[in-house]
Parts: C-alpha cells; structure tokens; sequence
C-alpha cells in the first residue's frame, strides 16, 4: 500500500514539529551523558511510531517504505539514536508480517504497534556480521521446544527490548551452511542475558550490547513461519528496506550538519565581513547542499521502487553507499566551516561527526556494499 | 454543547515574508502554511473541554481557499469531529469573515464559539469581536489563565476556561495583569497565547482525520454579504533594524538612556 501524499506530507510535518520541539533542546545534553531518552521514547509510542510500518489491523499505520524513510529523516536532524530506537523494532514486525504466521502475527504485532513490546534484533555474532552464514548460535529441538545456545554482538536496543529475533543454526551439518540458519522469535526470559554495554563512539544513548543464551528455551510456535532452515532468506528480505533506513539517517545527519553550517557561516566574520562571503565557504556549502540533495534522490528512489513492489537491492545500495559517504563528508565540512567551535561540545557539529561513521558501517560496510552492487550490476549487464 | 472553532491558513510564522516589489503582496513561491498559532490554541481548548464535558461536539470552520483544507485536517487530525470550509478565492476583510462565521454559527446552532485573538497574518484582531456583535452575544478576548503553561493542570489537559450552569468563567490578559470574566453561554471567546500548549497531531490521528467529514460549502450559496468595506493600498517590509551599540560601563548605559534616548 502506499501512504497518500497528503497523509505523507502531514505525518512528515508532524514529526518535523515534535523533533524540532521536544527532541533538537535536549538530543546534545542526552547525548553526551550518554543517557537513554526514557521520555523520548514514551512519545515516540504516544505518537504511534512504534506501528509506523506495521499493517492497520494489527493497530499501525502501515506507512510505506518512502514515508518511513523521511519520517527517519526528521528524526535524524534531531538525533539519530532515536531512529535506532524504532529500527530493529520495525525490523522484527517487518519479518514478522512478510513471514510470520497468522497465529504470530495476532500474537505480536498488536504489542509491537502499541509499543508494549521492543523489539530487537539478534543477528550479528563475534566473529560474524555480514558473513551471516558463519554464525555459530545453535537451536535444538527438545519437545515442544528449542534449546538455543550462543553469544550475540552489537545488539541494539538489547536491554530495553522484550522481543528478539534471534538467527540460530538449527542444521550444522548441511551444505551451503545458510540453509541450515532458522529464525526465531523470542520473549525476553530465563536463559536469555544481556551482557555488558559497548562503548561508542558515537551512537549515543541507545545501548547496544552482547546478548548471551544458555539453554534458553523457545517454544516450536515461534520459529518464524513454523519451518526450519528459512532465517537466511528472513534476514536477507529485510536488508533492502534497512539499506533504506540507514541512507535516510544519513540524509537526516548530514542535512543537520549543513543547517548548522550556513546558519554559522553567516554569524561568524573575519576580515570584516561574514564568512558566509568567502568563496572558500560559498564553495563548501554548495558542494554539501549538493550531495545532500542527490543523495536524498537516490534514497527516495529506491523506496519508491520498494513501494511499488520492485526489488531494489542495487537502488537501495547505492543511496546507502553515497549517503553515508556524503553525511561522513558533510559532516567533516562543517567542522571546518565552525572551525574551533565545531570542535567544542557547544555545537552539535562534534555529535554529528561522531555519529556520521556509523553508516559507512553500519547494515554492510560501504565495501561489502559495494560488492554486492557490482555483482548485482554483473548479472543486470551480463553479455 | 457543539463548540465551532475557526481555523485560518496562514503563512509559517517561522518563515521569512518577502512583500512584492509593487507591494500589492507577499511573495507566496515556497511558502509554507499553518493553522494559525492562535486558532490552534483554540482548538485545543475546545478539544479540552470536550474531553472534560464528554459530551462536546467540535466543528471546525474556515473561510478561504480550497487549499485550507490542509489546515482543517490537521485541526481534525488533533481530535476535532469534523469540518466546514467556505470556499472564497477572493480576499475578504474581516466583517465579510465574521458575517459568514455569523450563517455557519446559526446554521449550526453552536453554543460557544472560540476564535484565536487574531491571525498572524494581517493581525487584525477584529473577527470575534465582530461576531459576537453580529450574533448579539457575550464576548472575552484574549483568553488565559492563572495556571503557567509548566503546571501540573497544564500538563493533565485542565481547560483554562471553565464552563458550568450556563456560564463561562474566562481569565483574560489585560495590561498589566489578569481579569476574570463570567458571562453567559452562548458567547463568543477569542484566545491568547498562554492559555494552553496545544497537542499536535498523533499519527493513527492523521490517518484517522481522512475519513471525517469535511464539507466545502461555495461562498455564494451563503447570502451572505461580503463586499469589501475595505482596501489594502499597499503592503511595506518593516524597516531594515539597525545595529545596536554596545557600551563599556552601566554608567555609560544610564547616561546613553537618560541624554540620548532620553527613556530615563
């Protein structure tokens, strides 16, 4: 479904207003006591964005792709923590609704539209990111149940979250070992242990963690849609619409670096006049603006041709490749342009160019991206 | 009780206005609009007392372009029950708006009708007033309250004005301080500043606003007269502010008020 453009335009002002009021004075505070924005989270449930992609039965508002993607643009201008906060909980509904159940469905999604249950999503091991089928977490089956045993890294939202979906080799022995990955979808209980919170460099606020199973039990009716051996197919349908998120954030990051630039460019004088007058500013601002705006193209492009039900994998790399470059660059230059100030925590340039790197590596680093555009491109072109 | 709300479409207060070289306007290319700040405020104030009565219905109305719609479904969006807009592309003054808000008060049969103090457009500050004088019916301007807009009952969603037995009690700001007001209802109030914060919009409430009613109604079918009874001549930006002087000393500060700006 796609979300008509005057509900677009109205549901992307309204969250424009409640970053711009309640989330821009207090994100740099926050965000340098690295405290989890309890308050903040509260109304991104009252304002129903923990359904934003979730279907209106179960009680979301069923956006699509292009939507969601600004609606986290406007929250990144902000802080971009808070995008952190709904993805991996979108995620899961997202695996959810494409692959669940009716009986899971009905069982969750209602919860996870109301925000009553966080979800998390246990993907990523310590020696395994994008290299997905190494993973070594293992599901066994006893009863009505399954035994998971195994150590998850870089979970976001792990502490916070009441609902997990956790890739686990039910198959260790079958050849590719990615038919052998099984999804589960699991409560937060006995077994179950969140370990300590990394320190980042940016990123701040939302915790991320290692997450530890011993024995954790999970019953036979929450292995995502009821059959062993489908996880890989689960976690990769999911990689285009995160691609989508993480070059909306980008978009978002770098837009509010820019702001921040020319608002400064043109208090600051030296020489006698603004520096906003120099062309060695006017040059910078034009290249930013620039790149910014194509990069916001290429991700609107690629969730459209999501929301018309296409695939996208090489749209939805590129606008993730050139955003994330562009913000990391963008981000840099207003450093420059604030020149010792951007350096102080007075401004929230410093914030920006901390939280810039995390796309770059974040869903797939810029050069599996790359990889996997020019191979896609390969088959596209094939002579 | 049905409380009618105007709403007007006014240009982002936080935009930057541009008047027109020959000064017959503004430059409207990229502008964007909002509901008046001062009709929202209302809006929330009627929203409050539906709440807090349970039995309010709550109309929207407005005069303008079919484009403010837009700014009716945000007021719906917000929990308003549903709309009526009055589509005029010509330019009406204020006594035009108020003899229209007149028809829609009567046709409707409301029993309280608030207005922002003014738009912040032309900042006329004119429509209630005359409306209440048309209608023949008790008026406050420039609603508030006692309660600051950080306390408790701000934030539980109190209303500002109470209403019970067939009377409103309304504080409004005057110079220099506070007056509390009774008069009976029906009656026409015009709201200011600090009586409440408005809510904005949840999401489920946008989506839900699409399917209310909103109904246009052709500024001709009213009878109503709307013959300008005034012209705007021209429009001039405000003068260029000019820089401030910074001084060295209280001293030198009290005698720069005293001698030169002589406000001392």
């Amino acid at each position: 479904m796609t979300t008509p453009q005057d509900v677009r335009e109205e549901i992307v002002s309204t969250v424009r207003r409640f970053v711009e009021r309640e989330v821009m004075p207090v994100a740099s505070e926050l965000e340098h006591r690295n405290e989890y924005p309890h308050a903040l989270v509260k109304r991104l449930k009252e304002l129903g964005l923990f359904g934003a992609t979730i279907p209106q039965e179960y009680g979301g508002l069923d956006l699509d792709v292009t939507t969601y993607a600004m609606v986290v643009e406007e929250l990144c201008k902000g802080w971009m923590s808070l995008s952190g906060v709904l993805n991996t909980h979108l995620m899961l509904a997202f695996m959810l609704k494409t692959h669940g159940s009716d009986e899971q469905k009905r069982r969750y999604l209602p919860g996870m539209a109301s925000g009553e249950h966080h979800g998390a999503l246990c993907l990523t091991e310590p020696h395994a990111g994008s290299d997905v089928q190494r993973i070594r977490t293992t599901a066994v089956r006893r009863g009505d149940d399954y035994i998971l045993n195994g150590s998850k890294m870089f979970i976001t939202n792990a502490r916070s979250a009441t609902l997990y979906a956790i890739a686990a080799k039910t198959d260790n022995k079958i050849d590719p070992p990615y038919k052998g990955i099984s999804m589960f979808v699991g409560e937060k209980g006995p077994g179950l242990s969140v370990g300590r919170d990394l320190e980042k460099l940016g990123y701040k606020g939302i915790e991320t963690c290692e997450v530890h199973m011993e024995d954790y039990r999970v019953p036979l009716t929450n292995l995502l849609g009821g059959k062993e051996g489908q996880g890989f197919f689960h976690v990769m349908s999911g990689l285009e619409v995160g691609r989508i998120n993480i070059a909306a954030r980008a978009v978002g990051v770098a837009s509010a670096a820019f702001h921040q630039a020319i608002r400064y460019a043109q208090q600051r004088e030296t020489f006698g006049k603004p520096i906003a007058e120099h062309q060695a500013i006017q040059l910078k601002l034009a290249d930013m603006a620039t790149k910014i705006e194509a990069a916001r193209l290429l991700t609107y492009a690629a969730a459209d041709k999501k929301d018309r039900g296409e695939r996208c994998d090489v749209e939805a790399g590129m606008a993730k490749l050139f955003s994330s470059e562009t913000c990391l660059e963008v981000a840099t230059e207003a450093m420059r342009i604030l020149g010792g100030y951007g350096y102080t925590n007075e401004f929230p340039v410093e914030r920006y160019y901390r939280d810039a790197p995390l796309m770059i590596i974040g869903e797939g680093t810029n050069e599996i991206q790359r990889l996997v555009i020019a191979k896609q491109l390969l088959q596209r072109h094939k002579i | 009780m049905k409380i009618l709300v105007t709403v007007k479409r006014v240009p982002d207060p936080n935009a930057s206005i541009k008047v027109k070289p020959d000064g017959t306007g503004i430059i409207t290319d990229n502008l964007k609009y909002v509901v008046n700040p001062f009709d929202e405020i209302a809006i929330e104030e009627a929203l409050r007392l539906k709440e807090k009565s349970g039995g309010a219905e709550v109309v929207l109305v407005s005069v303008g372009s079919k484009t403010a719609q837009e700014q009716l479904r945000t007021g719906l969006a917000m929990g308003a029950d549903r709309a009526i807009l009055v589509v005029a592309e010509q330019e009406l003054d204020s006594l035009a708006v108020a003899r229209i808000f007149h028809k829609l008060v009567q046709d409707e049969k409301a029993d309280l009708v608030l207005l922002g103090k003014q738009a912040i457009d032309d900042d006329a500050n004119q429509t209630g007033q005359m409306l209440a004088a048309l209608l023949g019916w008790p008026q406050a301007t420039f609603a508030s309250k006692t309660d600051s807009l950080e306390s408790e009952a701000e934030k539980s969603g109190t209303p500002g004005i109470q209403i019970s037995g067939g009377a409103a009690k309304v504080v409004r700001e005057v110079d220099g301080g506070l007056e509390t007001l009774e008069l009976p209802v029906p009656a026409v109030i015009t709201v200011d500043l600090r009586l409440n914060v408005p809510r904005y919009a949840s999401l489920p409430g946008i989506m839900k606003a699409r399917k209310k009613e909103l109904k246009e109604l052709a500024i001709d079918s009213l009878g109503v007269d709307v013959k300008p009874k005034l012209k705007i001549l021209r429009l001039d930006p405000p003068p260029k502010r000019q820089a401030g002087r910074k001084v060295g000393s209280v001293q030198e500060l009290v005698q720069a008020l005293h001698n030169e700006a002589k406000v001392i």
